[in-house]
């Protein structure tokens, strides 16, 4: 077999769906790289994918996040199904750099045969909204089912990526805060069910009751999710002794038959595809206009211009020129 | 400023050495270089840094021994990615001996960082043993 860097997308594609770990993860090193070659993979992926569940995790930092998702993966493997988990950490808007620690959690998955794969935020505007979907189709055509993305729950990106998925799980604690931080917290809002891990704690009882009161609050106003199933379900966990995993794995099977008999599950796809559309299209824009910016500031025709005018004129200015001359 | 694309580095302690001060010490070290470290931590066997390897598609290995175990368990993890197919350097960093350094050169192993090392040193050491792969 030749080795991963000598062979096309196709064959690497190829190789992947006949279960080959390595071109696996030489496609996903494409996706997050961006350019031609995460266009050639996405090419070669997008038609046969579909057929994974893509469950989101998220959470608070230290809410128990990756120990859960090692518990529950290796009870999925035990059962004969083939798990994958994406865990995103963030880089360092500094040096780019990152520590992507939760393989420190997930040893025994990783024993168990669970395939995880490690990916920074990498900094980029909206690189991780374009990577994550790309990635997830990577392991789909390869045959992982479920797929769990994992992300920190701090930011909008985050916040966004999980939703974008057929089921989203929020993780929290006790020692979070109280009511009001749950109304606060945008990501609470995204969830399909909840665990509240360390449950152990004696002011887990807390969080339940005002994750439940957020939740009957939300029926009142009509603000949860438009697309939500049911009410989501509140499951109790403690990682560390594997209790409560069980429910929450059930809970999230249960989330996805709910979908497909309420013929939800396509619909959340195709949003899904928007969004992805929408993340290329930003993408593209962003470049283009930062492009046209260096471009009004540095020509000497269009910087005395540039000068003497209001910055949102000169914006406006440029997004004219933008739009209806694309390639300038 | 940010790689393109940042190197991979599977960093880890490979046998029974509990001591993993030194190890996330460089962790923090190479993050700072602007590379991305897939921390496996302590206790690690060949065969779960190469799962990590083969998952991650890293560029390089990185290794932390303070057990004199390095003559054995340096050409071991060498000999174990190459076994698998995986054309991937291997550093190592811990007390190591000046005497056992060609020994260490002669089995594959691309660098060695002693106690002390700065940062500028490691982030070097470990972009060298990278550069020789290219990819």
């Amino acid at each position: 077999m030749a080795p991963v860097a000598d062979r096309t997308v196709p064959e690497l594609v190829a190789a992947a769906r006949g279960g080959e770990l390595r071109a696996t993860a030489r496609l996903l090193t494409f996706v997050e790289r961006g350019g031609d070659l995460a266009e050639q993979v996405a090419e070669a992926t997008h038609r046969h994918v579909g057929n994974a569940h893509v469950i989101g995790l998220t959470g608070p930092p230290g809410s128990g996040k990756s120990t859960l998702t090692a518990v529950w993966t290796i009870q999925l493997a035990e059962e004969g199904r083939r798990p994958a988990v994406l865990a995103v950490d963030p880089s360092s808007p500094l040096t780019g750099g990152a520590i992507l620690g939760d393989r420190v959690r997930m040893a025994a998955a990783t024993a168990a045969g669970v395939f995880i794969r490690s990916m920074a935020t990498r900094g980029h505007a909206g690189g991780l909204a374009l990577a994550v979907p790309g990635m997830v189709r990577v392991l789909d055509i390869a045959g992982f089912d479920p797929i769990i993305v994992e992300t920190v729950g701090v930011g909008q990106v985050e916040v966004d990526v999980t939703a974008a998925t057929d089921t989203a799980v929020v993780v929290v604690t006790p020692g979070m805060g109280d009511a009001v931080q749950a109304n606060k917290a945008g990501l609470l809002e995204v969830a399909d069910l909840f665990a509240v891990n360390k449950s152990d704690r004696p002011d887990a009882v807390d969080v339940r009751r005002d994750l439940e009161l957020m939740l009957d609050l939300s029926k009142l106003t009509g603000h949860g999710r438009p697309d939500a199933v049911a009410r989501p379900t509140i499951v109790s966990t403690v990682a560390t002794t594997g209790r409560g995993v069980a429910e929450l794995a059930d809970a999230v099977d249960s989330h996805l038959e709910a979908l497909l008999n309420a013929g939800l599950l396509e619909a959340r796809r195709e949003v899904r595809r928007r969004a992805e559309v929408r993340s290329h299209l930003e993408h593209l824009v962003l470049a283009a206009s930062a492009a046209a910016v260096e471009a009004a500031f540095g020509a000497a025709a269009d910087a005395a211009e540039t000068a003497d005018e209001p910055p949102g004129v000169t914006a406006r200015r440029l997004a004219e020129r933008l739009l209806t001359n694309p390639g300038s | 400023m940010a790689d393109a694309t940042p190197v991979r580095v599977v960093l880890a302690k490979l046998g029974l050495d509990g001591h993993d001060r030194g190890l996330k010490v460089v962790a923090r070290m190479l993050r700072d270089g602007g590379m991305e470290v897939i921390y496996l931590g302590l206790r690690q066997t060949t065969s779960s840094i190469i799962d990590a390897v083969e998952q991650e598609d890293a560029d390089v290995v990185g290794i932390s021994m303070l057990n004199a175990g390095h003559l054995t368990l340096g050409p071991l993890m060498v000999d174990a990615l190459a076994d698998a197919g995986l054309d991937v350097p291997v550093v190592i960093g811990g007390i190591v001996p000046d005497e056992d350094l060609p020994t260490l050169a002669a089995a594959g192993v691309a660098g060695v960082l002693g106690p002390g090392s700065p940062a500028a040193d490691v982030v070097a050491c470990v972009r060298a043993a990278v550069a020789g792969r290219g990819r």
